[in-house]
């Protein structure tokens, strides 16, 4: 059997920066699988810009955002498998896939970095009631048509969900020549980053219907219309506002699911907000030596966040396998999310893994909340508080711990992430 | 005749809601924004709204039928239409190199148009 050091399963930005990470760390055997015939993940469909000015400092496309890393990895020398399926994680890092130069192969590892990426919700997932005519896509299945083969999907279309691909979409299908009649939200809130809403429904006069949703498609053979209607409180449809829109194309923005069929065969322990593995503050998932990073842990909405997440993970990985700052696992403090909370990242930390100055925990809020303090808590002890004007849970949240604060807090008892009002509620 | 235009900030998650009067290119006020950036981003927004646009160009001969372009800084917003224009009469030879200038002088703005991505020679196919 083939032994390596570390196995990194994805090559999108976060398993590009997890490998690199690892490399500069010391760990000189890295190898990258991944499934499609290229480096660059999802990013290698993001033809739009807004990429990259946190980490790059500067505004970049999602390619060329991509296109950085795979430099890296080539500068570095990392060898990488493409077109490589993996079939299967064992709890003991051994991970079987499959291409068809080798057929199925199994690797030994020291180490693994989960990179899987996550992958869109579907009709299916959503039932939404009607007939099955061909022109309902995901977004993200529609930007790949667009952007990669070059044709279009239809001609006059609705989105349904404003996640930041169904705006994007929006704005490229218009420029491209469609007629893209409204974006329906069924939420009262856009889950999408304002500049997209801004930039791609605002600048096309691109309506966006909150509280709206599909209730019915129409068609047989191809998709002719389909039936909107608003919301009430409860999120039930309220049929005396049923409005027929005539169009050929649905497209959904509905949400992204943390792809983890491999983490679940592994016997990672799951948390099943984040629908990802439960982590530590080193990003190491419950079974030793097996770590996660960028959108399998959770759903991000800026790369740049993945690419430092998955550094934090290259860095842990090859501290794990040249035996340097590898904490006792038993002493650990569990981060909850409280009021306010929907889910934190990481949902643990080991007590003897605090080797940084600080630990950052991501978050995010369950509603649209003004006036606000995010604030970490021990028992009565607030260690840390920030105010905000306005929280979605759209944009990820991030509170900064002095890891010096943490040492004082005694293994098993909780560090409460939570959001404190000072009466005036949302 | 003061006209009035509502605008969202995209600075920051807050999003203000800002309200300028104009009259003609003129700023007569500008309110709702809660700091300096809000004021900026109304002021730019009125006067000279720009935008990077992108899109993709055919490719003849290619392993993929299309590569990705974008303006290689903003433009003027009310140029995206002929922008595209430009962009959709444009069919490039394969290899396409990401930096490699695709349109020069765009419309006269001094802006290029620029690959965004790679899309090497298709080997072994007969050219059609």
């Amino acid at each position: 059997m083939k032994e390596v050091d570390l196995v990194v399963i994805g090559g999108g930005p976060a398993g590009m920066a997890a490998a690199v990470k690892a490399k500069e760390k010391g760990v000189q055997d890295v190898l990258i699988l991944e499934r499609e015939n290229s480096l660059g993940g999802i990013l290698n469909q993001c033809i739009h810009n807004g990429f990259g000015l946190h980490y790059f400092g500067e505004e970049l496309t999602g390619l060329e955002y991509a296109a950085r890393f795979i430099d890296k990895v080539h500068r570095m020398n990392i060898p990488y498998c493409l077109e490589t399926m993996v079939l299967n994680i064992g709890s003991d890092k051994t991970v079987t896939a499959v291409n068809s130069t080798e057929g199925v192969f199994t690797i030994k590892a020291k180490s693994i970095i989960l990179a899987m990426g996550c992958r869109e919700r579907t009709r299916g997932a959503l039932n939404i009631p009607g007939t099955r005519p061909s022109g309902i896509y995901t977004a993200g299945t529609a930007q790949k048509y667009v952007n990669i083969y070059g044709y279009m999907p239809g001609k006059s279309v609705v989105i349904l969900g404003s996640g930041d691909i169904g705006l994007i979409m929006a704005r490229r299908l218009t420029l491209e020549g469609a007629e893209v009649k409204m974006v329906c939200e069924l939420l009262p809130y856009s889950s999408g980053l304002t500049r997209n809403i801004v930039q791609c429904l605002d600048d096309y006069n691109i309506p966006l219907k909150l509280n709206h949703t599909v209730v019915a498609v129409h068609g047989k053979e191809r998709l002719e219309g389909v039936t909107v209607a608003e919301v009430d409180q409860n999120r039930k449809p309220i049929p005396e506002t049923a409005e027929f829109v005539p169009c050929d194309t649905l497209l959904l923005s509905v949400g992204l699911i943390p792809e983890n069929e491999l983490s679940r065969d592994a016997g990672i322990e799951l948390d099943p907000v984040t629908s990802g593995p439960v982590v530590d503050a080193r990003m190491e998932t419950s079974v030793e030596g097996i770590f996660a990073c960028g959108n399998v842990a959770h759903v991000h909405d800026l790369v740049d966040n993945v690419s430092n997440e998955s550094e934090l993970a290259g860095e842990s990985a090859a501290e794990y396998i040249l035996g340097i700052n590898v904490p006792d696992r038993s002493e650990t403090i569990v981060v909850k999310a409280g009021n306010g909370i929907r889910y934190t990242v990481p949902q643990l930390i080991r007590k003897q893994s605090l080797s940084r100055d600080t630990v950052k925990i991501f978050f995010r809020v369950a509603d649209v909340y003004r006036n606000v303090r995010l604030a970490a808590r021990c028992g009565n002890n607030i260690l840390v508080e920030r105010k905000r004007i306005k929280v979605t849970p759209g944009e990820m949240e991030t509170l900064e711990l002095k890891s010096q604060a943490l040492r004082e807090i005694n293994a098993g008892e909780e560090l409460v992430i939570e959001l404190r009002t000072d009466g005036e509620g949302h | 005749m003061p006209e009035k235009r509502n605008l969202i900030c995209i600075n920051c998650p807050v999003g203000c809601l800002i309200e300028v009067t104009l009259d003609g290119d003129t700023i007569n006020s500008i309110k709702g924004y809660q700091c300096k950036r809000g004021l900026e981003y109304a002021r730019a927004e009125c006067t000279n709204p720009v935008r990077t646009v992108t899109s993709t160009v055919r490719v003849k001969d290619g392993i993929l039928p299309v590569a990705p372009v974008k303006t290689e800084k903003p433009i003027p917003k009310r140029l995206i239409r002929d922008c595209m224009k430009e962009i959709n009469r444009c069919c490039v030879q394969a290899p396409v190199k990401i930096g490699d200038v695709i349109v020069e002088n765009l419309l006269g703005t001094g802006v290029n148009i620029v690959a965004t991505g790679n899309v090497p020679e298709a080997h072994g196919k007969n050219g059609s």
